[in-house]
């Protein structure tokens, strides 16, 4: 029953992947990400770590790809016909790329899978457990983390704000 | 996973969908049964007794209409919508406890669909995904009237689930868990130990209606299809049972937040004061006092309706930043520090 549900949710994961960076049409991209996240949310449930798919269902699918949806239809983007023109980056900066990531993945690859893992935690996934992690064991990156987001919403009201009144 | 659990589970979700849906072509007669009477005349009295058969008519009617695709429309999307916004509705309704734990067939069956750990979440996130309905349908259509009710429904949901968020999460601060059926059983005894009386008295509880009816598009924040001005916004290309589709999801969705409502700030199915019975007749009225708050959550829905005007968008827009945002913070702030202090204990 496991196994079925993850070779399920890793077609959808991987097709919805695709259809992301193949479309040519932005909405239907931004659509099959919020897809793609959704299933990955699958991933996390089938793991145990039912609150992270939780919340990976409602932060990101529920609330930053609607916004990313908002943008698109407002821009009212319409479809590419033709490739873009790569730039000089990209040429070089491409391929590079994909061979650091065929290393990481070969190299996963060559190691294979662990044979056994240790058993999970006592009420590993749930929200009291994450909780008491947070704010006790990483309570010093939770609040950096914090910081990090306040000062980059000063800065979307200083970058949407020009004038200074 | 033996026979006779399978087949429980499958009869609450045969129950639980079937009551559902009549509930929700029981709804349409109701509002317009109620806004006749608002507004001093009749209202669909008819097709059976007192206009009875209305839903019934209309359900033939719709499947009769002819089914008009744009020759413009995106197709996947314009076909998708209406499922999209049907199936996450539904979603959401899976872990709302209706009824306490009763015994059947000899075991013990807990009235609820799905009993899960982080239920509320689970019924968030079903309904933070309905948005996609209405946004690609309003995309999908290819007309300027869809798209901006789109475009609204998107941001006016996006502005309002915060309040709604926040201000479940000071009922799950007192309670102290997610899992719905524990938020109600904290809330058995008398009407006071109710979470609408706890904490900040009344205000999260505000804040949850207002917020919901933002959620659902009803009046008075039903800009994304304000037929005012966008006709029919989002639907406005839709006919037949594909329009039936947006139209019932819109009374799933009321189902649901009222459900939700009650879930939380009115005890669910707990009567609100001891009675001396036990078993089969206990159950039994406590099932009716979850139907008839949910009732009275969705008569009041019906009442707003017709007896308020529809926001202009910079007040919508005002509303949910500057009045429900600050508000659900001072009520979040408040509950915290009375859970700290150990004052929300009811006695």
């Amino acid at each position: 029953m496991q196994v079925f549900a993850f070779y399920v949710l890793t077609i959808l994961t991987l097709a919805s992947a695709l259809v992301v960076v193949t479309h040519r049409n932005p909405v239907v991209s931004a659509v099959a990400l919020a897809f793609n996240l959704v299933s990955i949310a699958g991933f996390y449930i089938l793991l145990g770590a039912q609150f992270i798919g939780l919340l990976q269902v409602i932060v990101y699918a529920g609330a930053i790809m609607v916004l990313i949806l908002f943008v698109i239809m407002l821009l009212n983007l319409s479809e590419e016909v033709q490739p873009h023109p790569a730039g000089t980056f990209q040429r070089v900066l491409a391929p590079a790329a994909t061979l650091v990531f065929a290393i990481v993945l070969g190299r996963a690859l060559w190691r294979g899978a662990p044979s056994s893992f240790p058993p999970a935690a006592e009420g590993f996934g749930t929200a009291a457990v994450l909780g008491r992690e947070l704010f006790t064991r990483y309570y010093y990156p939770f609040e950096v983390i914090s910081l990090l987001l306040v000062v980059a919403m000063v800065g979307a009201v200083l970058l949407a704000k020009r004038k200074l009144t | 996973m033996d026979v006779t659990g399978v087949l429980i589970a499958f009869g609450k979700i045969f129950i639980v969908f079937n009551a559902l849906m009549g509930a929700v072509a029981f709804m349409t007669w109701v509002e317009r049964r109620v806004s006749g009477i608002i507004q001093y005349r009749l209202g669909p009295n008819r097709v059976g007794p007192w206009g009875l058969l209305q839903p019934i008519a209309d359900g033939i009617k719709f499947i009769q209409k002819k089914d008009i695709l744009p020759d413009d429309a995106y197709k996947p999307f314009y076909i998708l919508a209406p499922a999209l916004a049907v199936v996450p509705a539904l979603f959401a309704f899976v872990v709302i406890p209706f009824g306490p734990e009763v015994v059947l067939f000899g075991r013990k069956v807990s009235l609820v669909i799905l009993d899960m750990d982080g239920g509320l979440l689970w019924g968030f996130a079903a309904t933070a995904l309905g948005v996609y309905a209405l946004v690609l349908a309003g995309w999908a259509s290819r007309s300027k009237f869809s798209l901006m009710g789109g475009l609204r429904s998107s941001a006016q949901m996006i502005s309002y689930e915060l309040p709604l968020a926040l201000s479940i999460a000071s009922v799950v601060l007192m309670a102290g868990t997610l899992r719905p059926t524990e938020i109600v059983a904290q809330q058995a005894g008398w009407i006071h130990h109710w979470y609408i009386f706890r904490g900040f008295p009344l205000l999260g509880f505000l804040l949850f209606t207002i917020a919901g009816y933002a959620e659902t598009n009803r009046v008075p924040f039903d800009l994304p299809e304000a037929e005012g001005e966008l006709v029919a916004g989002y639907h406005t290309e839709y006919s037949g049972m594909r329009f039936a589709a947006f139209f019932m999801a819109e009374y799933v969705n009321m189902m649901t937040s009222s459900a939700l409502g009650v879930t939380l700030f009115l005890g669910g199915w707990q009567l609100g004061f001891p009675v001396p019975l036990e078993g089969w007749p206990l159950w039994i009225l406590q099932i009716l006092a979850f139907v008839v708050k949910v009732a009275f959550f969705q008569f009041l829905f019906v009442w707003v309706r017709w007896t308020l005007p529809r926001f202009r968008y910079d007040q919508l827009m005002n509303l949910g930043w500057k009045g429900l945002f600050p508000l659900s913070l001072v009520n979040l702030a408040t509950t915290a520090v009375l859970v700290t202090l150990n004052l929300n204990v009811a006695r």
